[in-house]
């Protein structure tokens, strides 16, 4: 630990969390339990620390949700139930379970049932593999981003079977949506990530957030064309806006929940803003540095720096949702193959060559990392406006403005029917 | 070797969050592209032409208000013309101008509802139909403060208007017009106009040519976004609109787009003839007395307005009793609904949401 002197050892510390497991396992160490149920029992309280923190979080996100949201729209938010409408979720929550749970008698019961679920656990499997300080994380795998590439798309596997097993149209629809969607924006998230892993040799994300410490760089100095696919990437993945084509409310009415009422319906709405935390996650340590901030990292605990890179990044999530318009289906698949896709390529030519060169030259750190900041940065501005240039969709044909009449040409009426007028 | 598939029916309304009422939209839909649309129309029915011929001619003008609720004044406006026309009553002139005014408030009103729902129905989650009812709010405070309602305004009578305006209505409107509701159209306008998803989704969506529009009998904003230059105000004015100085936007292309910079374009030349109207104001009577129980001689009227949607016409038949012998209404939401199959046909389904938002109906005015 080189956390200083500010946090104790004490085990009601928690500004080190390994304050308390370590007192926990400790103590059962000396009542004698053998290797295997200390081993048991660390696991345990890693898994019950994360799901107590995404279930603190899927309440706190929606009162946060809604309250910035309602200030994008120039109105409060809620601000009745408790200091500052706190409470509100939590009576949401209990509304929610009160209602009575439908289902279509045409519906396939277990699949019907078990897609809000299947729905949830993946975004909070996701934060295993999150290192949520120094040796703080609950699986250390060495496969991490391709557990989290696994992980990620079973959301949408989850949508699609909810969609398909409620028998309606526009639940129909939804799925069909999710699944064009995901084999579409699989690529350029895979692509995205792989620079990265190019960059730092490893998929093991505490080694990835060590790299960035040791170089003293965020990725997305390195990687910002990276970081702006995968963002939009993810959030197509997330359903979120202005990719919510799976829910797309003004047109398909719900899409894939439309069928879903009660807790059903709020598993899937709490899942939603789960999947968006962890997505958050995801970008704030490959991304961001995780718990690692320059120095900063030794007078505040890793975690709560996560958790504030975690909330930045959510809430460029919230501003796009407040801010943007939907695309079309074909627009948006569109998006994938003729912009992310070759775009996401070029990234993986420039940081192979760029690897190679730092590899194969040997010069040192200092030199080559902020010449490939600039290099990096003036590539994916250069990429993305020449790329507008080539590709972007000609809708000057006609003038945005119109003409102005200030008078018409009125044509003379018919002469009246003599017919017509007779009382 | 092609890939087998059947057409889904989908039932788009009555109950539907795009379908701005209860409206339903039979589509028959390929993939995502839809292949047929049938309009079933008449959830909304209340039978107010036939209701219209037991009550007298006074008691008619609250029914207008409850055609397009969204656009009261006007509807009050056409009815009122018609009667007036039809028993040969002068108005004052100050009422003259009243009348001008709130028409006008009334279709800012509605073009904000018009183009916030539109761009909600692209997609943009409530925030710009949030915006827009900021904007229309203040437009009905002044509603409220003249004659206490503020959306079924029944503030039209037949001889001029109910109330005169209160003394505080003229600085209000002064603020709202010079101050708030300009910068407010620049904001509208910097967010949306330029926006390159609006722009994807809205151009060439939902195109109507000049001659299916002509054909049609269509009228209003998607009139005059397939390039035929056409408006009421010009071409037959009421009111004091021969007295003021505007000018009609008139689109190009005829898509969504168009419809949505037009309204937004008439909303700014709204201001203009309420600067020149509250500049002309002249003192005098606001309104003349006109017996309750009217009969009007034997005969028949009509009337038409530019109301937001298109023209609003008002057909009046007296026995000379004192109630309508038959009452019809042209009314524009429905006629301009007739083309929806020829706009959307070919399309995808989320661009026939698109161009249902952008055609504004109104389903209170469609059913009556």
């Amino acid at each position: 630990m080189r956390l200083a002197t500010i946090v104790t050892d004490n085990w009601w510390d928690i500004r080190d969390l390994s304050n308390v497991s370590g007192a926990i396992l400790d103590a059962l160490a000396d009542a004698g339990v053998p290797d295997w149920g200390i081993y048991v029992v660390s696991a345990l309280l890693g898994t019950l620390a994360i799901i107590s923190f995404i279930g603190a979080v899927a309440i706190i996100n929606i009162w946060i949700e809604r309250r910035v949201v309602g200030r994008m729209q120039s109105r409060l938010g809620p601000n009745r139930l408790g200091p500052f409408g706190l409470l509100q979720p939590v009576a949401d929550a209990i509304k929610l379970m009160q209602k009575e749970v439908l289902q279509p008698r045409s519906a396939d019961g277990l699949v019907f049932t078990l897609a809000p679920i299947a729905f949830t656990v993946p975004g909070i499997a996701i934060l295993a593999v999150i290192p949520w300080g120094r040796n703080m994380t609950l699986a250390e795998l060495d496969v991490g981003i391709v557990f989290i590439f696994a992980m990620s798309s079973l959301a949408a596997l989850a949508v699609f079977i909810g969609g398909y097993g409620s028998n309606n149209k526009y639940a129909l629809f939804g799925a069909m949506r999710v699944i064009a969607m995901l084999v579409t924006y699989e690529i350029p998230i895979v692509l995205s990530l792989l620079g990265i892993v190019l960059l730092t040799q490893t998929m093991n994300l505490s080694e990835i957030v060590l790299w960035q410490e040791e170089h003293w760089v965020f990725l997305i100095m390195l990687q910002p064309l990276a970081f702006l696919i995968y963002f939009f990437s993810s959030s197509a993945e997330l359903n979120r806006t202005p990719a919510d084509l799976a829910e797309a409310e003004s047109e398909i009415a719900g899409g894939y929940h439309v069928e879903y009422s009660g807790m059903k319906f709020g598993l899937y709405y709490a899942a939603e803003l789960i999947n968006a935390v962890s997505i958050s996650t995801i970008i704030a340590t490959l991304f961001l540095g995780g718990w690692w901030l320059y120095k900063v990292d030794e007078l505040v605990p890793g975690w709560m720096i996560l958790i504030g890179k975690i909330y930045a990044v959510y809430f460029l999530f919230v501003w796009t949702r407040g801010t943007l318009p939907r695309f079309r289906i074909d627009q948006l698949l569109a998006f994938a193959w003729k912009w992310m896709t070759p775009m996401a390529l070029l990234n993986i030519l420039l940081v192979a060559g760029q690897v190679t060169l730092w590899e194969e030259t040997g010069w040192s750190d200092a030199v080559l990392i902020p010449a490939f900041i600039a290099i990096n940065g003036a590539f994916a501005a250069g990429l993305i406006v020449g790329w507008v240039r080539v590709m972007a969709p000609k809708f000057q044909r006609f003038p945005t403005r119109p003409r102005f009449y200030s008078t018409i040409d009125v044509p003379p009426l018919p002469a009246p029917d003599a017919a017509m007028t007779q009382p | 070797m092609p890939i087998k598939s059947d057409l889904v029916e989908v039932n788009i309304g009555p109950q539907h969050p795009s379908t701005h009422g209860v409206f339903r939209m039979v589509a028959k839909i390929d993939g995502e592209r839809v292949v047929d649309v049938e309009m079933v129309v008449g959830y909304l029915h209340r039978s107010m032409e036939k209701l219209a011929e037991e009550r007298t001619f006074t008691q008619n003008i609250p029914f207008t208000d409850r055609m397009d609720y969204l656009s009261a004044m006007n509807n009050n406006l056409g009815y009122c013309l018609s009667v007036e026309k039809l028993a040969g009553i002068e108005v004052p002139e100050r009422a003259e101008y009243l009348r001008t005014i709130f028409a006008e408030l009334q279709r800012i009103a509605s073009h904000l509802m018009a183009t916030g729902a539109f761009i909600n129905d692209c997609g943009a989650w409530q925030t710009p139909v949030m915006h827009c009812f900021r904007d229309r709010e203040k437009v009905l405070d002044l509603f409220e403060m003249t004659c206490g309602a503020r959306i079924t305004t029944n503030y039209m009578r037949i001889g001029g208007v109910a109330f005169d305006i209160p003394e505080e209505f003229l600085p209000a409107l002064n603020r709202l017009v010079n101050d708030d509701l300009p910068y407010r159209y620049e904001e509208l306008e910097d967010l949306i106009v330029g926006n390159e998803i609006i722009l994807m989704r809205a151009r060439d969506v939902g195109v109507v040519t000049p001659e299916v529009a002509i054909n049609a009998s269509l009228s209003g904003p998607i009139l005059r976004s397939a390039g035929i230059a056409w408006d009421i105000r010009k071409a037959d004015p009421y009111c004091v609109y021969d007295r003021v100085n505007f000018e009609i936007p008139v689109g190009y292309n005829g898509d969504s787009y168009d419809r949505m910079v037009i309204r937004i374009e008439e909303m700014k030349q709204s201001l203009r003839i309420i600067r020149q109207c509250v500049h002309d104001l002249p003192d005098g009577p606001h309104k003349v007395d006109v017996p309750l129980a009217l009969r009007p001689p034997p005969g028949e009227a009509y009337a038409r307005i530019e109301s937001p949607k298109g023209e609003l016409g008002f057909y009046v038949v007296s026995d000379g009793s004192s109630a309508p012998y038959r009452w019809h209404v042209r009314a524009p939401s429905l006629i301009n609904l007739t083309v929806l199959k020829e706009m959307t046909v070919g399309q995808t389904i989320a661009d026939a949401i698109v161009t249902l938002g952008s055609i504004d109906i109104n389903v209170g005015e469609v059913d009556r």
